[in-house]
């Protein structure tokens, strides 16, 4: 049954799949095992990010296109709901249509960017991606009256998912049963239930033909495969999946600006996740999302440390001084796609 | 061209019709312009302007240059090349500053000497760090244009943060020489005194890359290498060491752009490359990978449609620029004058 | 026969996944022109690509007087005289036709007395010396092409498929220049499927089949054998006029 579930896709190795039931199941007693509104909320953030991030997975290690303009698709999604939530507090029908509205949009732009990438090189779409996504994260900035500006939109969520509301006045395991745990759940749920989903679109014939595609997109041609097709398809797949991690990011912040889902840094997170992770395998993005997260929120407070006590070495602490933490990373990206091109889960399954 | 008759005794000249089309990306620039100026209406800001755009494409072009040959020879996408820019910003900017004395006498003589310095510091800074990016980051993925485009990502990054580790987190105010400041007034029409310099300049480079690569066997190499590596090699010519130079090359012109982009705008941050490596993708997207005409064309139009749209309606100046990136490409999908391959 | 000037012995290619050459012998005797025949699909152009060095071979050796060009770049075997005319035949169309000839002789100065004599092989290229390659019709990029690796002298020539797309008229044309410059006893291999221009110019003929040479000897013999002919080539290229 698990391997119906996981759609014939197993880790393939102890380690591996070792690792995975970790996560898993970290993420299952999250708010049972590390109480607190900080560590439930890099929880929220690991679940999230996984969805964001084997969505992009799809796009670029299954198809072979690299695309800047993932975090475009998540923002739409996270405002959707945002802007519906703003004019229609609390309401789960604003949720509905926001949300609907924003998965709508995004697959639709997907589809028109993926219909022009069918002129232009491959090598083009990467750059003309950046540039939209950048242009987007402009307007998104300048139409202040609809999307807030710069400082975004902050709103009510429906109240179940509030900790106004109450399950049960018990207390279970010493954590209170409030609507942050059923929000938190929801979204775990979802986040499991799209990676299932995701598992069994990239093991389809059609995940199959992606990956002829990504191989090898002229054979794939001569096979008779309209390769055109295949790839605004994975676009528009991935950037609904993208649309939906936004809704549940909106979700659950109560607040969405584009410092939170459109801006690049958030974009070469992702892809240091996917490649550190291990592209072409949707684990790939459950491992590198989960380190990058566990790293960027404690870590940082280590390399803080570290500083602290170095700090009679002015160069060696303004290296580790936390601040700097997006140039170790930087580093470990580019030594991952030259060592290691598989990723960790590569590493775990054996191969290079 | 078809037909395979047999040759007639006289030069074959296409049809006037052929030339003028073959020409046509030419004429957008002027047209562009023209329609500018129907837009705007009042001719001395419409003056103002135009001056703008071209002082901005100049500038773009310089850095877009370097991308465009890099692309069009050896096929690798850079998008290091970024920090060539914000680096050759920060360093040159930090030699004006320590030259604050002469930039600010007002004397013709110290200004030039000062940014000439600034300059050689920047493109020397850049060709250098373009030489070690070249031979450790670029070299070990040629050909494979996904690890390319993730690798030379990283070095954006790690640049970026070098920066700050190097100069700070912050801004840089970069004030302009006294001697370049202010402007003049012609009829109603302001005109910078920087920014003619920037396009003196923009043209002058323009010019003498174009003489480089038509009238040196250099730039015929370089030519041929763009349309057709394989068969350039297939000649015995040794391509790979060329490489390194156009890398090198294009760095330094990066380098240059960094530099007078910062003064362009007074400030530098280390984002900046970023910012404008956008920019610099559409123009050499427009343009036509491995064209250096291409890309002149190309970044005096992003210019000035920057530039009008930022008056007629500024929130959508950006939007502009991929929109009119998106219009050439449906007329040209590989860009108004690609030095194609194949 | 001469002394062979190129041996290639089991030489197998690889090219991503797919084994193109499996196990080729070719022997190319000096002075001659040597033509490589076979369906679409057999490997005549990976044959030529992999002496040229612009596909490695996986496994096997390629000698060419008395040097191993398994481990050497494209540029250094053409400099052991080495000249190549592709399929596509490689004219750099925004170039002029005097740049192409120019970045083929890789001295800055043509050889006037050379150059000449190519002229009156093929004098359209005078009519276009300064005009864009690009300009020119197929017929006639295949004469630049063919002038390209005559304009330096070589030792040896590897020509494929000249007369492809071409015109009657025009492959008559190329056929004679051919044999002009079959004169100056340049050792050719040629890829060819038409069979007329096979007959006209191969001295020694090599057949392929899925990657292995199935057949070698003199063009005369197989040239008076339409039985053989017929199994080698597939029908009997009587037809292939």
């Amino acid at each position: 049954m698990l391997r119906t579930l996981l759609s014939d896709d197993l880790p393939r190795s102890r380690p591996l799949a070792a690792l995975l039931a970790l996560i898993v199941l970290a993420l299952a007693l999250a708010p049972f095992l590390f109480p607190g509104i900080r560590s439930l909320n890099t929880a929220a953030t690991i679940c999230i990010f996984i969805v964001l991030v084997a969505s992009y997975d799809l796009l670029l290690g299954y198809t072979g296109i690299v695309s800047f303009a993932h975090t475009m698709f998540f923002g739409i999604g996270a405002y959707g709901v945002a802007i519906a939530l703003k004019a229609t507090p609390g309401d789960w029908g604003a949720v509905a249509l926001g949300g609907a509205v924003g998965l709508a949009v995004a697959v639709a732009l997907a589809f028109v960017i993926g219909l022009f990438a069918l002129r232009v090189q491959a090598i083009f779409f990467a750059m003309v991606t950046l540039a939209v996504a950048s242009a987007f994260l402009i307007l998104a900035s300048q139409l202040s009256g609809l999307t807030g500006g710069e400082d975004g939109l902050t709103y009510q969520v429906p109240r179940v998912l509030t900790p106004a509301f109450t399950l049960t006045d018990e207390r279970i395991l010493g954590v209170r049963m409030d609507g942050r745990l059923v929000g938190y759940y929801l979204l775990f749920a979802a986040a499991i239930a799209l990676v299932l989903v995701m598992l069994r679109v990239v093991n389809s014939p059609f995940g199959r033909v992606l990956q002829a595609i990504r191989e090898n997109q002229f054979r794939a041609e001569a096979l008779g495969y309209r390769t055109a097709a295949y790839r605004t398809a994975a676009t528009c797949l991935s950037a609904g999946a993208a649309a939906l991690a936004g809704i549940l990011m909106a979700l659950w912040q109560k607040y969405t600006g584009p410092d939170t889902t459109l801006s690049l840094s958030i974009m070469i997170d992702i892809l240091l996740m996917v490649v550190i992770g291990g592209m072409g395998t949707v684990y790939g993005a459950v491992v590198g999302a989960t380190i990058f997260v566990l790293a960027k929120n404690y870590l940082q407070v280590l390399m803080a440390a570290a500083a602290t006590s170095v700090a009679h070495l002015p160069l060696l602490a303004k290296l580790i001084s936390p601040e700097r933490w997006l140039l170790w990373l930087g580093l470990l990206f580019i030594l991952s796609v030259y060592f290691f091109p598989t990723g960790i889960v590569g590493r775990l399954r054996g191969r290079g | 061209m078809s037909g395979d008759t047999a040759e007639t005794g006289s030069i074959p000249v296409p049809p006037l019709k052929e030339r003028l089309l073959a020409r046509l990306p030419y004429w957008i620039v002027p047209a562009l312009a023209l329609a500018g100026l129907v837009l705007i209406g009042d001719p001395s800001t419409w003056g103002t302007l135009t001056l703008a755009g071209l002082a901005m494409g100049m500038l773009i072009f310089i850095m877009a240059s370097g991308l465009t040959l890099v692309f069009g020879l050896m096929d690798v996408l850079n998008f290091g090349h970024g920090a060539f820019i914000s680096i050759g910003a920060f360093v040159g900017a930090s030699v004006l500053l320590a030259l604050g004395g002469w930039t600010g006498s007002g004397s013709a003589v110290l200004t030039l000497a000062a940014v000439l310095l600034a300059i050689a510091a920047a493109m020397v800074a850049t060709g250098g760090i373009g030489w070690f990016f070249e031979r450790v980051i670029v070299k070990p993925v040629y050909g494979a244009h996904l690890k390319q485009i993730l690798v030379t990502m990283g070095g954006l990054i790690v640049a970026e943060e070098l920066i700050h580790l190097i100069w700070g987190p912050n801004q840089i105010p970069l004030p302009r020489p006294e001697m370049l400041k202010g402007s003049s007034v012609l009829g109603d029409v302001v005109i910078e005194r920087y920014r003619l310099l920037a396009v003196v300049l923009g043209a002058v480079i323009f010019a003498a890359l174009r003489w480089a690569l038509v009238s040196t066997k250099l730039g015929l190499l370089i030519r041929a290498g763009v349309e057709n590596g394989e068969m350039v090699e297939a000649l015995g010519y040794r391509i790979r060491r060329l490489f390194v130079l156009v890398f090198v090359a294009g760095s330094a012109l990066a380098g240059l752009g960094g530099v007078m982009w910062g003064l362009y705008d007074e400030i530098i941050t280390a984002q900046m490359g970023l910012n404008i490596l956008v920019l610099v993708f559409i123009v050499v997207i427009i343009g036509g990978l491995g064209s250096v005409e291409g890309c002149f064309i190309g970044a005096l139009l992003v210019g000035l449609m920057a530039n009008y749209t930022g008056f007629l309606a500024p929130k959508v100046a950006l939007g502009s620029n991929i929109l009119l990136m998106i219009v050439i490409l449906m007329w040209r999908p590989r860009g108004l004058l690609p030095a194609g391959k194949g | 026969m001469a002394e062979p000037l190129l041996r290639l012995s089991g030489v197998h290619t690889h090219i991503g996944r797919y084994h193109i050459l499996q196990g080729v012998d070719l022997v190319v005797p000096e002075g001659e022109l040597t033509m490589l025949l076979g369906r679409n699909g057999a490997g005549k152009t990976t044959t030529l690509r992999t002496i040229m060095g612009l596909w490695r071979a996986s496994a096997g050796t390629l000698e060419f007087a008395g040097n191993d060009l398994g481990p050497l770049a494209t540029p250094d075997i053409a400099r052991l005289g080495v000249g190549y005319v592709p399929e596509n035949m490689g004219v750099f169309a925004g170039l002029t036709v005097r740049e192409n000839m120019t970045l083929a002789a890789r001295e800055r100065v043509l050889d006037r007395a050379r150059l000449d004599w190519i002229f009156s092989l093929f004098p359209a290229l005078t009519k276009f010396w300064a005009l864009p390659a690009g300009h020119l019709s197929g017929g006639q990029k295949q004469m630049l092409s063919i002038a390209r690796a005559m304009i330096e002298p070589r030792r040896l020539i590897l020509i494929d498929e000249p007369s492809k797309g071409l015109a009657p008229a025009i492959v008559d044309a190329l056929i004679q220049a051919m044999l002009e410059l079959k004169r100056t006893a340049t050792t050719i291999l040629m890829v060819e499927q038409n069979f007329r221009m096979a007959q006209a110019l191969g001295d020694s003929v090599a057949v392929m089949d899925d990657g292995r040479v199935v057949h070698s000897g003199r063009m005369a013999a197989l040239a008076a054998d339409s039985a053989l002919q017929a199994r080698l080539l597939g029908l009997s290229l009587g037809a292939h006029q």
